[in-house]
């Protein structure tokens, strides 16, 4: 090529890639862009990973009910569904804990599906059945370190717990009151890995939704209330927060489809299928 | 210590150290495909995972795999071509080629998890293709574009001069010098380059885990090419990762089995592609 | 002009035949000078994209920093940032990645030069090419896979140590081996492979002289290897750690599930949190100043793998004068 020309197209590169580049703040919500290539019968849902059964389900469920329209779910977090409906990246946020003062002024909207217990657990070798709610907040705060004070065996206690952002560890965390002052040996970024890690170790506690318990662990008693769903629907179990499906704006102004599963929840198919992910569903009233 | 001594503990050394990638590989292998195997059915390839039914499958992580391989390939193939094509053939030596080099360098040299941020802001935010398989497949093909134009170049480098000086002397463009000689001499160079690139897009996960995100299921059998990858869609490796999240063990292992298969598969490849090339030159 | 006004003169003159011919070079001229284009925009596209991502490191790592200050982020130790009063420091994290790193490099390069020895200088033929694809295995190996067995294999053996170092302890919170020491190990098995090849390859460019003249002079073959031939390879072996250095810090997914995720001092035992694992555990599901604050870690992270770049090319060049 020769100068001329070189010089040229130089600047018409480097025109072009500062154009692109003129956008590169990642200031959430400052960015209102929807995926305009999406076409418009895919419904996307995205956060609580404790949410994951069910929004899974919802999905495959959803290929039977409406073949037309695909529903597909992102597991990043409440805190991410949120912001990712707030920017446009999704329709459908899913939290497992309340919406703050500043999610709300930017828009978003929470209706809440059902009702989630979270489940202290042990691994399923540890004679400790039930502990006081006092008991749990010195396990957590690092007050007590050993099985030992509890009546247990001689063996110290692995303290398990979720990664700063999570909604679990908020919720817990509120409801015993003791936030941002746990002391955790091992925070872990899912529930899965959280209910796979003290099932692994021995003497170590954690806390996990209802949803996602199964036999490789021990849920606790707490206060004597035994972990069930009957406990959590008549208000005695301690650690019981709302399950939200959240929206930028309220429902009425959302498209077709998202409106299409809000209803498809009220139905008894939908209530069934938040019942058998594990939720607890209020009864109608 | 005597010096017979000295050179036997050194001798002990070095045969323990290198004794012991051995004994790592075969114990990973071992150990992985044991407890892998016995998960390997047939639907397990051939179906997606249900949660309503408790089944599960990897089909759909197989096909988006796949998706994700071609995009990344069609995408960084033609550019790390045409780079080491430049930096080979056209570019006056000097400034431009070693920054151009610099940055390769650089590009290699950075970790998958910056890719997946970037890619994220980039691809995801700024452009707008959210969490699909198009995101991520762009941000994999930046990086691999280093393994492709490396291997490209040096492939081209091995093209010796007089096959250039032949076709430019009867009278041939440059541009159809390229073409008809030189492309087809370093094709083993780039065939090596793209291989060894499928092998890192196959076991990549950090920079796929905000990118292109986790969804596993087939496509719509309505659904067309492009509706596909503007959805989010988990890789292989992406599953494996969230399976053991989730403690599901006996599907991790399954997974990773396979992908141990696979990396066995590439490297057999790899050794067969470089034997063929210095047989021929 | 002027060219283009003969030339045109000329054909019309000539008849058909000959425009076409020169529509014909004009053609080729241009292919020519099209595929010169492209081919010079896909050699910058690795510059573009090096700048792009520094611009959006930089762009969405800084203003944080400037509005919270760098004693508050850099310099504090205090992570708490979903706290009613949060704090942002990453001092600790930092701290981690460090220490895993140089651990990770104090105990893999030894292993890693030895075995590059072994296959350069000492080994029979039939067994460098058992270890050769061996190490060559090992670096296809997706970190994944080592995340799942460091967690299931290695985190309970850790634990079981971490029992008996810490027996009866009042004031050490166990773990449950997910720590320091499990990561820093997992590490120095995903370096192994590169410090290994790299430095083989520096071994071997050692001229044969040096070897043949240092046995002449009555050493031994593991004298000339440890007095001769390794300084000599000194520069390529650099190359080899700094790499290694590289591919320690970057790492994020095999650690991920095996260090704890605790933001603590980086003790052996502690659980810990890397600058890799703190974006990937949490990148997810952060929010403002949150998430913002994660990206100033991807720009700390992006600082220090752009030095060991530099580096890099520091020594490369050296080595090339």
């Amino acid at each position: 090529m020769t100068g001329k020309k070189r010089y040229i197209a130089g600047i018409t590169v480097l025109v072009l890639f500062v154009g692109l580049l003129m956008r590169f703040h990642d200031e959430a919500g400052r960015l209102h862009r929807t995926p305009v290539l999406l076409p418009a019968k895919t419904v996307v849902m995205a956060g609580s990973t404790s949410m994951e059964k069910f929004a899974n389900m919802l999905a495959e469920r959803y290929r039977e009910v409406d073949p037309g329209m695909t529903v597909t779910a992102e597991f990043t977090g409440s805190s991410a569904g949120v912001q990712a409906v707030l920017v446009g990246r999704a329709d459908i946020g899913i939290s497992s804990r309340t919406l703050t003062a500043a999610e709300k002024a930017s828009g978003a909207v929470a209706y809440v599906i059902a009702l989630d217990g979270i489940a202290v657990i042990t691994d399923v070798d540890n004679p400790v059945m039930t502990m006081t709610l006092k008991q749990l907040t010195d396990i957590y705060t690092g007050q007590i370190r050993n099985w030992k004070e509890l009546g247990g065996k001689e063996k110290p206690i692995v303290v398990v717990g979720r990664e700063a952002g999570s909604g679990t560890r908020s919720a817990f965390e509120e409801l015993l009151d003791i936030r941002d002052q746990c002391l955790y040996a091992n925070e872990l970024d899912s529930e899965g890995a959280v209910l796979a890690r003290v099932a692994a170790t021995p003497g170590a506690v954690g806390y996990v939704s209802f949803g996602i318990l199964d036999d490789t662990v021990h849920a606790l008693s707490l206060d004597g209330v035994k972990a069930t769903e009957e406990k959590v629907k008549a208000g005695r179990y301690p650690l019981c927060r709302p399950f939200l499906m959240i929206t930028k704006g309220e429902l009425e102004g959302q498209h077709r489809q998202v409106q299409e599963i809000f209803a498809y929840l009220q139905t008894e198919e939908g209530r069934e299928l938040l019942r058998s992910a594990g939720l607890i569903v209020p009864d109608r009233s | 210590m005597s010096r017979k001594m000295k050179d036997a503990v050194a001798y002990t050394a070095i045969y323990f150290a290198a004794s012991y990638s051995v004994l790592l590989l075969v114990g990973i292998l071992v150990y992985v495909f044991s407890k892998g195997f016995p998960v390997l059915s047939l639907p397990f390839f051939t179906t997606v995972s249900s949660v309503v039914k408790g089944t599960v499958g990897i089909a759909g992580n197989i096909i988006n795999t796949v998706y994700i391989v071609t995009l990344t390939l069609v995408a960084a193939v033609p550019a790390g071509v045409g780079a080491a094509i430049w930096l080979n053939e056209y570019a006056p030596p000097g400034r431009w080629v070693k920054l151009i080099e610099f940055a390769t360098e650089t590009l290699a040299g950075i970790p998958s998890i910056v890719f997946g941020l970037f890619g994220m802001v980039f691809f995801g935010t700024t452009l707008g293709f959210g969490y699909s398989i198009l995101t991520g497949a762009l941000t994999l093909s930046l990086m691999i574009l280093p393994l492709i134009t490396r291997n490209t170049q040096a492939a081209l480098r091995a093209v010796p001069d007089s096959y250039r000086n032949g076709a430019l002397g009867m009278g041939a463009t440059r541009w159809h010098m390229i073409r008809t000689v030189l492309l087809p001499s370093a094709m083993p160079g780039i065939a090596t380059g793209i291989l060894l690139a499928v092998g890192r897009i196959v076991g990549e996960s950090a920079a796929l885990l905000f990118t292109a995100g986790s969804g596993y299921l087939l496509p719509e059998s309505g659904s067309d090419f492009f509706h596909k990858v503007m959805e989010s869609g988990g890789t292989l490796t992406i599953q494996m990762y969230l399976s053991m999240a989730r403690a599901e063990y006996d599907v991790a292992f399954g997974i990773a089995a396979v992908l141990l298969s696979m990396v066995l598969a590439f490297n057999f490849l790899l050794k067969v592609l470089i034997r063929g090339r210095f047989i021929k030159e | 002009m002027d060219i283009s006004f003969q030339q045109a003169a000329y054909s019309r003159s000539q008849g058909r035949r000959s425009l076409s011919l020169t529509e014909k070079r004009n053609r080729t001229q241009r292919i020519e000078t099209m595929a010169e284009s492209i081919f010079t925009l896909c050699a910058f596209l690795a510059v573009f994209a090096v700048g792009a991502i520094t611009l959006y490191m930089v762009a969405n790592g800084v203003p944080v920093i400037y509005r919270l200050g760098v004693r508050e982020i850099l310099f504090s130790s205090a992570w708490k940032p979903v706290a009613a009063d949060p704090s942002y420091g990453i001092l600790y994290v930092i701290l981690t990645s460090v220490t895993g790193t140089v651990l990770a490099v104090a105990l893999g390069v030894p292993v890693a030069l030895l075995t590059a020895v072994f296959l350069a200088e000492i080994a029979p033929r039939p067994l460098a090419a058992l270890v050769r694809p061996a190490v060559e295995l090992l670096a296809g190996i997706p970190s994944v896979v080592y995340g799942l067995l460091g967690m299931l294999v290695l985190n309970p053996l850790m634990y079981r140590l971490e029992q008996v170092v810490f027996h009866g302890s009042r004031t050490h919170q166990f773990t449950g081996g997910a720590n320091l020491l499990s990561a820093v190990l997992v590490l120095v098995v995903m370096i192994l492979p590169t410090v290994i090849s790299v430095s083989e390859t520096a071994l071997r460019a050692v001229p044969d002289q040096l070897r043949v003249s240092s046995m002449a002079l009555g050493a031994s073959r593991i004298q000339t290897i440890f007095q001769v031939v390794l300084p000599a390879a000194r520069p390529g072996i650099t190359t080899a750690v700094v790499l290694g250095v590289g591919r320690a810090v970057g790492e994020a997914m095999a650690i991920n599930l095996v260090s704890g995720g605790s933001v603590n001092v980086p003790l052996p035992f502690s659980s810990v949190r890397f600058l890799t694992t703190a974006i990937v555990s949490e990148m997810g599901y952060a929010e403002g100043v949150h998430r913002q604050v994660l990206f100033t870690i991807g720009l700390v992270l992006f600082g220090f793998i752009m030095l060991v770049n530099i580096l890099l090319h520091k020594i490369m060049r050296g080595e090339d004068g």
